[in-house]
């Protein structure tokens, strides 16, 4: 019921640093900084795998009012390294809350700071963009101010590092339709979401769950109508291995369907580049246009990379896969948001249809991957 | 798709009089409404009968009707403007209700007029019970289980059938009028017989009860390609039970997880595409069960509404301005975000802050009312604040309510946990203090949740509240930490003080001392996410301040806080013209204040924005940021109405300019045997008077100078207190009703003035620059004296003055000005009883009747009066054209006369055994808004300024008459009237006497407390036989004796004149009514001036 007062503090890889108090668990953690702006949902945050190796802020100051539940979880633990707060909550007051978000934070071990004034950070990487940080508690925020900056620039960039390994699952396992079966597909774990993989069982798929470590020779033997790429933390430009999975398993003629990450990994297959957001896309309430419906959807993002293509034309796939155009794209800043295949049966979006936290504005997407594949089953035999 | 071409012109239809449940978020949605048609090139035409609106400006509109927002009127002006288009959308729902009113009567078809914003059948679907409960199970969603009944029989079934407690709703009224809670068949009779009738439909809603589950709001925005946003969610902290006007609200929501809430947002866009908005915007409200999670959908309402307006302040983004945009063809991706510039409308905003807004009351103004919160909204304003955190952003709310005791504190408290605790199982004004004092003694969070239902984080925000109170009170010394540690959960200086044993001077030099001072965060829509481009403030003691340095000259412009009886619109009519006045002469202009219902705190109306409580501590915090960020020229306290004044000495004591007339000289005339002295010298009378301090000297003084007496509180607005007393009981009486409240005492004398009956009473407004005066306006009341200026009807130019009169009246406010040394504007009030010019009061500051001059006239007062404190000249003001050479005491004979009529609030007030209260006037002022009628001769005015307060005049029918003795002669010749224009007179015996003696045919009926077998009077009222009420009281026991025979009337919507004065100017209109209604736009006027003054050169 009390707030603690033990202090904390964040520091940045320029030497800005914040001072807060200590928070979840207590000792030092590293990651790269970013801001989320949602202002509901931290628990499906905390528990989204693509937040791995991040220091997670939240830009909304009250955290943790409804505690933690098991309903909620897109995985089975927290996965940021870090999280910041501004005002935790000394209670959980909700219906469905069964523990309480500090448990769960302990419980998992992660190193949190609270108290400090977020806004000014938000601003801060919003103008420097997003960067290596540390946060200190407990017996490590008594170490001097130079050692503990040494320690934050030790830690490695963000851009190009392959973090799939860490986030995916081991051993594959089939979460069997929950709907009328229609058929089948295989979700490569590159930090799959439980609501994803729910989605797609909802739409009447077997969802045969892979690790990331999966070869194309053996996804095709899986006897999948399709294939799928999840979210997940990490650089695309460090995933050449997912990459030559995806155009082989392309050039066989299945369908795919790609998100976030998966989007990525498709604009790098279909032979573009991807770069690195200045500080990302992090909140539930991002406009995306859809070109071809003229509807603008609101959306659940988490990317700090994004695909370099251009988003008013179509064009010819560099590596062959015919023409391909820009779905979607964001417009607070044009950023590409999807991609569309028009000659291969392959489609791609970089935000989160499943939300999770979020709107649900475009769920649409999975009963477009349903139709889609279903679609290319019927023409194949025919 | 890009704007509609073929749209050239549009009608505004703006929401009439302030009233409970409809208040200036009106003006503010409507004003950027004209704002945005305007800059879009559209030709706007605007009607509205409140002449306090800023929009109602002729600045606003291509051409501005004030006029009666009834069909009759508005198809005179289609016929007359012949609008491409009608806008309902943003004048609440007396706009709503007349463009239905429109269609059915075919005036829209028949002029070939589109309604845009919201389509008829959209209205309907979200008004009518029946068709929205169905449209909600369409859209996958619960109600509470209900039923719709057109008669009390009915209606006592269903009641049964859903086991009592139930909720009863009125279809089609606005603010839940009429709706309530019956826990008995006795309290369903009541509420559904009431209900019937306000329904002008004549259907009441019976409804499961759903008490103490959690209630939510959504603001949602849709346009034609089906885009729909959720532009901000609301949480009520009082559970389901209270009006959602009366809750205490958060904005975000903050109990949800995220399913829940994309649950209600799910639900929320389901339905506005089943109700089809598709061009505008609507509000949801949901009602959650704690233990369950089931969702009900209570209500929408297909319009931008009160919740809206704080939606858009809490956010930053501007609902009503984007609503006019979809309606007229734009999609929200074509718009962009105000505040980024860079995004797109299309998104929704995300805040890292919170916004707490509460409700302010004006219970005191009601003795007998019941002051128990319902789904009837009594609350007359509402003040907002934004903090990083719940508890800061309450704490700030709290303290703009600016009433005593609204405050959380610790002082002292006999009464127990469990005392407390009971009291506050009800919901009432300053419920939350009692909760927080229930806990304080030792009262359980668990304890607290069961007895209010309030959700329990809600009550831990409060225990933490009284815990960091505890850490304040206890720390051995205050130091830096523990400043920061209270300033960080919002307490102010006066409650560190309280807990601390020191004083507000004393803790403020402690903080400052020790550099423990707010920053200013910015209201972004978007959590820092992008650079924000609009300066809109508020503070936070965090680490990093956002306020940009600037090179101007800034003048700092305190607002007028919440609304309250006494001071409402007409001040911030003031304050936004100043703001638009002084950045034109090139000032960066500064506002502060805090509610949400205004143009003020629009951040498009100033240069910068502080959304901060107006408070000594606040203030003086906000202008050292300013100081510090560039040069503060001075501070604007003489527009924002007693809330800014009262910060005067304040200001002046910390070494801040004061702009204008100084606080001296705002004293000079409060303080009563000072303004003797200028009196005096300038040879000009008061009404015989002294000042008391308490019960003995009063009576003292009453007696000396002879009954009755007016008693009136100093430093007060709208009349607090004031009375007229007529005996020495009385003043013991009045000592005894007053006692609890402290408002009179040795630092506050009540003044005790022989009171003028027979009187007329006339306002002055006026400039005065140090050498020359400049009559704004003289206005004649048609009260007599004796009823408060605010609630009085008044007539602009006078009808009855002497052009000597009025020349008295100028020298004498001359003299007045002078003698105080007024600097801007001045308001005094002078009666003139046997042809002797007495001085009632004289105000140095703006007064509600700032903007009623100046639509009347043409003279823009505030806008001079703002220049005249910065030192610009009268002369140079007429020399640079802001103001007409000729001022406003010479008004040519063939200009139009303007009557100001007053809008009173009776009906939403009951005693708790459900009557009605009192209809009474005096000289404590009662009304909440103002209407204006405006035509070629006083009769016509006066009959539009009551069709605009209360529905038309009859033109024929059953009078009712009953006068004091005094009146006896008077009435005769208006009766006589009123038959030759074909009324029926029924009259009292002792009234109806006198009139068949002078040939009047007249039915005699009994009073309400005769017992003679025939039909009392209020019988026939309630039998709907009567038309027309005329009962003039006389004296204290009289003023009883009529209490049911108005109470009857105001029940019944009859028109009732309690003066003679009223009597004969009603009888006036009732003739000239029935030739019809002409409308002439307030540009028109002007031009006619124009030319008038062009021929006079």
């Amino acid at each position: 019921m009390t707030t603690s007062f033990d202090p904390a503090v964040l520091v940045l890889e320029d030497g800005t640093r914040y001072a807060g108090f200590g928070f979840g668990a207590r000792g030092v953690v590293f990651g790269e900084l970013v801001f989320a702006t949602g202002m509901t949902g931290y628990q499906e945050t905390l528990t989204d795998p693509s937040y791995a190796g991040q220091i997670v802020m939240m830009t909304a100051p009250h955290i943790g009012n409804t505690g933690m539940n098991d309903a909620d979880m897109e995985s089975r633990r927290i996965w940021v390294s870090g999280f910041v707060v501004r005002d935790p909550s000394r209670v959980v007051s909700n219906f469905r809350a069964e523990r309480s978000l500090t448990d769960d934070l302990v419980r998992d071990e992660i190193v949190g700071i609270s108290s400090l004034d977020t806004r000014a950070v938000t601003r801060h990487i919003r103008d420097k963009g997003a960067m290596r940080a540390g946060i200190f508690s407990g017996a490590e925020y008594a170490t001097s101010a130079a050692e503990q900056l040494a320690r934050v620039k030790d830690v490695p960039d963000m851009a190009g590092q392959n973090l799939s390994d860490r986030v995916s699952t081991e051993k594959a396992y089939v979460v069997e339709a929950t709907t009328e079966r229609v058929g089948s597909v295989a979700i490569l774990d590159l930090g799959v979401k439980k609501s994803t993989v729910a989605y797609i069982a909802e739409r009447g798929f077997d969802a045969h769950v892979v690790p990331q470590s999966i070869t194309a020779p053996a996804v095709l033997a899986l006897g999948v109508d399709a294939l799928f790429f999840s979210n997940g933390p990490g650089d695309p430009a460090a995933s050449d291995a997912h990459v030559e999975l995806l155009r082989e398993v392309l050039k066989s003629g299945m369908p795919f369907f790609g998100i976030c990450f998966g989007n990525q990994l498709l604009g790098r297959a279909l032979g573009f580049g991807t770069y690195k957001l200045p500080f990302g896309h992090r909140g539930i309430n991002q406009p995306v246009l859809d070109k071809r419906s003229g509807r603008v959807e609101i959306t659940s993002q988490n990317h700090g990379f994004a695909v370099d293509a251009p988003i008013d034309t179509v064009i010819e796939s560099p590596e062959g896969f015919g023409r391909v155009e820009v779905s979607h794209y964001s417009l607070n800043d044009h950023v590409v948001e999807g991609l569309r295949c028009l000659d291969i049966d392959a489609f791609s979006v970089q935000y989160h249809p499943e939300a999770a936290a979020g709107p649900h504005d475009s769920m649409y997407l999975f009963d477009q991957f349903r139709d889609m594949v279903l679609a290319s089953r019927k023409g194949a035999k025919n | 798709m890009p704007r509609r071409e073929d749209i050239s012109s549009v009608l505004v239809i703006g929401s009439g009089p302030i009233v409970i449940g409809q208040a200036c978020e009106f003006d503010y949605s409507g004003t950027q409404a004209c704002r945005v048609l305007r800059a879009e090139g559209i030709r706007v035409i605007l009607v509205n009968s409140n002449p306090a609106t800023i929009m109602t400006d002729p600045d606003f509109a291509d051409a501005t009707y004030i006029e009666p927002i009834t069909p009759e009127a508005i198809e005179a002006i289609i016929a007359k403007e012949r609008p491409d288009a009608v806008l309902p959308t943003l004048g609440g729902q007396t706009a709503l209700n007349a463009a239905i009113a429109l269609h059915e009567a075919g005036i829209l078809e028949k002029y070939n007029v589109e309604l845009i914003g919201a389509k008829v059948e959209a209205i309907r679907k979200g008004e009518d019970r029946l068709l929205f409960k169905n449209l909600v199970l369409d859209a996958g969603a619960d109600v509470a289980r209900s039923f719709v009944a057109h008669t009390l029989d009915e209606a006592q079934g269903f009641a049964i059938q859903l086991g009592y407690p139930v909720v009863v709703r009125p279809s089609f009224t606005m603010g839940g009028l009429g709706s309530g809670f019956a826990y008995n068949e006795e309290d369903l009779n009541r509420i559904v017989q009431q209900g019937l009738q306000e329904s002008p439909t004549t259907e009441v809603l019976l409804e499961e009860s759903i008490l103490g589950w959690k209630e939510y709001e959504l603001e949602l925005m849709r346009d034609t390609a089906d885009n729909t946003v959720v532009v901000c969610s609301i949480e009520n902290v009082d559970p389901v039970g209270v009006h959602t006007g009366d809750s205490i609200t958060v904005a975000p929501a903050l109990t949800l997880t995220d399913p829940e809430y994309q649950n209600l947002r799910n639900i929320g866009i389901e339905i506005i595409r089943l109700v089809g908005v598709d061009t505008g915007g609507c509000n949801i409200q949901f009602a959650v069960h704690p233990d369950t999670g089931r969702v009900i959908v209570i209500e929408m309402n297909p319009r931008v509404s009160r919740s809206s307006a704080l939606a858009s302040k809490a956010t930053g983004f501007p609902i009503a301005k984007i609503a006019a945009k979809l309606a007229i063809g734009y999609r929200l991706d074509e718009i962009p975000n105000d505040i980024t510039k860079v995004t797109p409308a299309s998104f929704e905003p995300t805040l890292d802050y919170v916004v707490v807004k509460v409700p302010r009351f004006a219970f005191e103004k009601f003795p007998s009312a019941d002051s128990s919160l319902t789904t009837t909204m009594k609350s007359v304003g509402e003040a907002m604040a934004i903090g990083r955190n719940y508890a800061t952003a309450l704490q700030k709310a709290l303290r703009s309510l600016e009433k005593r005791g609204s405050s959380f504190h610790w002082g002292d408290e006999d009464r127990s946990a469990a005392q407390l605790l009971e009291i506050s199982r009800t919901p009432t004004d300053g419920r939350i203090v009692t909760l927080q004092q229930a806990l304080r003694k030792g009262a359980s969070a668990a304890d607290a949740f069961e007895a209010t239902k309030i959700d329990p984080w809600f009550i831990d925000q409060i225990v933490l509240i009284n815990e960091i109170a505890e850490t304040v009170a206890s720390a051995p010394s205050l130091d830096v930490h523990t400043l920061r540690v209270a300033k960080m959960h919002g307490f102010s200086d006066v409650q560190i003080a309280q807990l601390r044993g020191l004083t507000e001077p004393e803790v403020r030099a402690l903080r400052h001392e020790n550099s423990v001072r707010p920053v200013y965060k910015t209201v972004d829509t978007c959590a820092g996410e992008f650079p924000a481009l609009t300066p809109y403030h508020y503070s936070s003691y965090d680490q990093e301040t956002e306020v940009a340095p600037s090179d101007k000259q800034k003048v700092v412009i305190i607002g007028s806080g919440p609304n309250r009886i006494g001071q409402g619109v007409e001040f911030d009519y003031s304050c936004v013209h100043a703001s638009f006045a002084l950045h034109d002469a090139g000032y960066e202009t500064v506002m502060v204040n805090c509610n949400p219902e205004t143009v003020s705190t629009d951040y498009d109306t100033s240069d910068r924005l502080y959304f901060e409580p107006l408070t000594l501590e606040d203030v003086l915090e906000v202008i050292h940021a300013e100081q510090a960020s560039g040069t503060v020229v001075g501070v604007i306290v003489q527009l924002g109405g007693q809330t800014a004044l009262g910060l005067a000495a304040g200001l002046k004591a910390e070494g801040i300019p004061i702009l204008g007339t100084t606080p001296e000289a705002i004293d000079l005339a409060e303080e009563r045997g000072a303004f003797s002295r200028i009196l005096d010298e300038a040879g000009l009378l008061a009404p015989k008077n002294g000042t008391a301090t308490d019960v003995d000297s009063a009576v003292r003084i009453a007696e000396e100078i002879g009954y009755p007496v007016l008693v009136r509180p100093s430093f007060v607005l709208g009349g607090r207190g004031m009375e007229i007393v007529f005996d020495t009981a009385g003043i013991r009486d009045y000592f005894e009703r007053i006692g609890g409240q402290a408002i009179v005492g040795p630092d506050q004398p009540l003044l005790v003035d022989r009171f003028l009956d027979d009187a007329i009473e006339i306002d002055v407004d006026a400039l005065y620059d140090g050498e020359t005066l400049y009559i704004g306006g003289v206005m004649e009341h048609i009260e007599q004296a004796g009823v408060h200026s605010g609630d009085s009807a008044c007539t602009l130019p006078p009808v009855t003055l002497s052009s000597a009169d009025v020349d008295r009246v100028r020298t004498a406010t001359l003299a007045i000005a002078k003698g105080v040394g007024v600097q801007g504007l001045l308001n005094v009030q002078f009666a003139i009883g046997a042809g002797v010019l007495y001085v009632l009061e004289a105000n140095p500051r703006a007064s509600r009747t700032v903007p009623f001059v100046s639509k009347a006239l043409g003279i823009p007062l505030a806008k001079a009066a703002s220049r005249i404190m910065m030192g610009t000249t009268v002369a140079e003001l007429i020399a640079e054209g802001l103001l007409p050479a000729q001022d406003g005491s010479r008004v040519p004979t063939d200009s139009p006369i303007s009557v100001k009529e007053a809008v009173l609030p009776f009906k939403r007030f009951r005693t708790p055994s459900g009557q009605i209260v009192d209809a009474i006037l005096g000289p404590e002022m009662k009304s909440t808004g103002e209407v204006m009628g405006i035509d070629r001769d006083f009769p016509r005015a006066f009959a539009k300024s009551q069709v605009a307060a209360f529905g038309a005049l009859p033109t024929s029918g059953t009078a009712f008459v009953s006068v004091s003795d005094r009146d006896k002669r008077a009435i005769v010749l208006p009766v006589l009237r009123l038959t030759q224009l074909g009324f029926d007179i029924v009259a009292t015996s002792g009234t109806a006497e006198m009139l068949a003696r002078h040939g009047i045919p007249v039915r005699v009926v009994a009073k309400f407390n005769e017992r003679s077998g025939q039909d009392t009077i209020v019988e026939l009222i309630a039998r709907n036989e009567v038309d027309l009420v005329i009962n003039t009281p006389s004296g204290r026991s009289a003023m009883a004796d009529g209490y049911e025979i108005r109470t009857a009337a105001v029940l019944g919507d009859k028109p009732l004149f309690t003066s003679m004065a009223q009597v004969s100017a009603a009888v006036a209109s009732i003739d000239v009514s029935r030739e019809g209604m002409t409308v002439t736009s307030l540009q028109e006027y002007q031009r006619r001036r124009d030319e008038q003054r062009g021929a006079a050169v």
